[in-house]
């Protein structure tokens, strides 16, 4: 095993209960990654809500809350308030995040409060069996929607920025040293750092939004149907936004807002 | 409970502000809410004082995330609370059952409203003493405290701290909105409670606060001592859920609290919790001819001038009934042994409350030998002294 793994990874909590194939290894090891460069692993907690992709934190060598559906924010927030000077890495899906947990994410991402969040978006209800996600396609065909979705996807990365996220950003399991990068940078960042990852469940989404189960496929998609997002560059017909999308490193974060307005009133700080 | 070193001081508080003032006292740190009348004093109070005292406030999006922000800030080393009411204390459920499943210590504080639904939101009742038991899914068991007075919401609120630290569990004070609003002279103790957080044999869950180093696990799965999922085992799953219920059901001697009123010899016995307790220990005065003290030595005189002549200074002496009140608590767990004791000596129990009559079904379950009588009142109104002086008068067989 090599030394990273055996540095994070609770072995004796193995295997982990991921299908084959399944993108959330290589999201595992990117935030290991991530964290190791910066050299921060005694710094981290994890909080994950529910899904596949919350599980990605309970094997690590970190104290780790793993929650309830939707709320990992909400426990995070109360987590970071408590110890504000602690970085707190938060792990998602497209469903935890955006259907149940919409209400959270968009006025954490209004605070700007120091989080870090990765938001495994893998297009489906994987865990229950394949039902459709708020990020689902227009048009697949899931356990929910037997006659094709009719719901717009939601775009997380549009939603926070528009909120207030200061940085903002959209990687592939495809792309993985950019992923622990971005991660990284996100962890560094003080403010809500949001990270969407494109991830593949060939055993769901294969069947339904993708129409082929080989998890090397859906990546190589992810690959070629991608661009890299430029400021002010044109979009590209037909293909997914990928890179940084905002990285503001001027906007005030929630806790110092809170110690400014406090300092301004000349309130004492207990 | 109470240090009785600690200095004392004495204000005009609303229960409330009460509540929020025992918190801060019992070191709560962490306050997250969001308002909802009649509680909303509270969160008002603890936006003020929470960073004041060194700790944090947020004001949550709902009362899930509030419930959810105090146990992630409880994991960080912070007691902590939140407070709401009806809806709001539905929507905090989920998290009830979270906080009890891993074994988190935090406060809620349920300002009881009239329901269902938006039901009345300025008007008090007693209807979610069931809510408070079993309202989150699951097999659980919770501790839940009911106070009476001004008084009680700052010493049952440092009292649920003690609680939840001492089992590792949610703690609900159940309040009401007749004590939330009134104001009463009470005490407050100055300074500080430090409320130990040690670690309990009893606990199957981790408990390590995060940033000790112990990777601790929180997790909503049922789990073993390292936090790891057991949920697909049923055997274990088994062990689990009959852990961390009798590490409460085994207490309950250590947990269960009741006072008792003229009990000693007492025929009728009314057995009451929260706000209601008032009227009925005023009931019983009026029936054992127990003047309150404050009118006999401060306003006797006003009294026989102003009162004489009005039917009531000629009423009928009832000083041969013999009744007396049992004033419950901790509305659960149950305190069973505690009101079989106390009302051995009784035929007949009333049990007055807010609703349509909720906990006289776990009175009638513990006191099967008695003539267990449910005095249920609807609407919003607390019971009269007089209304519940009538029930007694009825059921003793005295006609007026």
């Amino acid at each position: 095993m090599n030394k990273l793994y055996e540095k994070y990874i609770k072995t004796d909590s193995l295997p982990t209960l991921f299908c084959p194939g399944c993108g959330n290894g290589i999201i595992q090891v990117a935030a290991m990654n991530a964290m190791e460069d910066l050299g921060i692993k005694d710094e981290v907690a994890c909080v994950s809500g529910i899904g596949c992709s919350s599980w990605i934190p309970c094997y690590y060598k970190l104290d780790v809350m793993h929650t309830m559906h939707g709320r990992a924010l909400a426990f995070a927030e109360g987590l970071k308030l408590a110890q504000p000077d602690k970085k707190i890495l938060v792990f998602t899906g497209d469903g935890d995040c955006l259907a149940i947990g919409g209400n959270h994410l968009m006025h954490a991402a209004a605070r700007n409060i120091d989080l870090t969040v990765v938001m495994v978006n893998n297009y489906i209800y994987g865990m229950t069996g394949g039902q459709k996600s708020p990020a689902t396609p227009k048009g697949s065909v899931t356990k929910t929607s037997p006659f094709g979705s009719i719901d717009e996807p939601i775009d997380g990365c549009k939603l926070v920025s528009a909120l207030g996220a200061s940085y903002v950003a959209r990687w592939t399991t495809a792309h993985p040293v950019q992923l622990a990068k971005a991660i990284a940078e996100g962890m560094e960042h003080k403010g809500f750092s949001f990270i969407e990852v494109l991830s593949q469940c060939p055993v769901q989404a294969g069947k339904s939004v993708f129409g082929e189960k080989d998890p090397a496929a859906i990546m190589k998609r992810y690959k070629e149907g991608t661009y890299l997002y430029k400021e002010g560059g044109e979009p590209v017909e037909g293909k997914i936004p990928i890179g940084v999308f905002k990285h503001d490193t001027n906007a005030e974060e929630y806790i110092e807002r809170v110690e400014r307005r406090l300092r301004d009133q000349g309130i004492e700080r207990g | 409970m109470e240090e009785k070193s600690s200095k004392t001081t004495e204000v005009i508080l609303q229960g409330n502000e009460a509540c929020a003032m025992g918190a801060i006292y019992a070191g709560c740190r962490f306050f997250a809410g969001y308002p909802i009348t009649p509680s909303t004093e509270i969160i008002e109070m603890m936006s003020s004082e929470m960073q004041k005292c060194g700790g944090a406030f947020i004001q949550m999006e709902d009362e899930i995330g509030s419930a959810c922000a105090i146990i992630g800030a409880r994991w960080g080393g912070k007691k902590a609370m939140t407070a709401t009411s009806g809806p709001g204390y539905t929507l905090m459920q989920e998290a009830i059952g979270f906080a009890a499943v891993t074994e988190t210590p935090i406060v809620i504080v349920n300002v009881q409203r009239g329901g269902p639904s938006t039901g009345q939101p300025t008007l008090s009742s007693q209807q979610d003493v069931y809510q408070a038991r079993y309202g989150s899914h699951g097999d659980y068991e919770i501790i839940v405290l009911s106070p009476s007075s001004v008084q009680e919401m700052y010493d049952f609120t440092i009292k649920a701290f003690e609680l939840a630290e001492q089992f590792r569990t949610p703690v609900i004070l159940l309040a009401d909105e007749v004590v939330g609003h009134m104001r009463e002279k009470i005490e407050i103790r100055d300074g500080s409670k430090q409320i130990k957080s040690v670690k309990q044999k009893y606990v199957v869950s981790p408990q390590e606060d995060f940033f000790k180093g112990a990777n601790t696990l929180v997790e909503g799965q049922l789990h073993d001592d390292k936090g790891r999922r057991i949920g697909h085992l049923a055997g274990r799953s088994g062990d689990f859920i009959n852990n961390i219920n009798k590490k409460i059901s085994d207490n309950v001697d250590v947990i269960a609290d009741i006072d008792t009123y003229f009990m000693e010899d007492a025929e009728v016995a009314i057995v009451a919790y929260g706000s209601v307790v008032r009227p009925a220990i005023n009931a019983v005065k009026k029936a054992r001819k127990v003047e309150d003290d404050r009118v006999t030595t401060k306003f006797k005189i006003l009294k026989d001038i102003f009162v004489k002549g009005i039917p009531e200074t000629f009423e009928t002496d009832y000083s041969h009934l013999k009744v007396g009140l049992v004033k419950v608590n901790t509305v659960w767990p149950c305190p069973e042994e505690l009101l079989k004791e106390a009302t051995k000596d009784a035929k007949i129990v009333i049990v007055p409350e807010m609703n349509v009559g909720k906990y006289v079904h776990e009175v009638e379950r513990v006191l099967k030998d008695k003539k267990v009588i449910a005095m249920s009142k609807c609407g919003g109104d607390i019971h009269t002294p007089t209304e519940i002086l009538d029930e007694i008068l009825k059921e003793a067989g005295i006609d007026e």
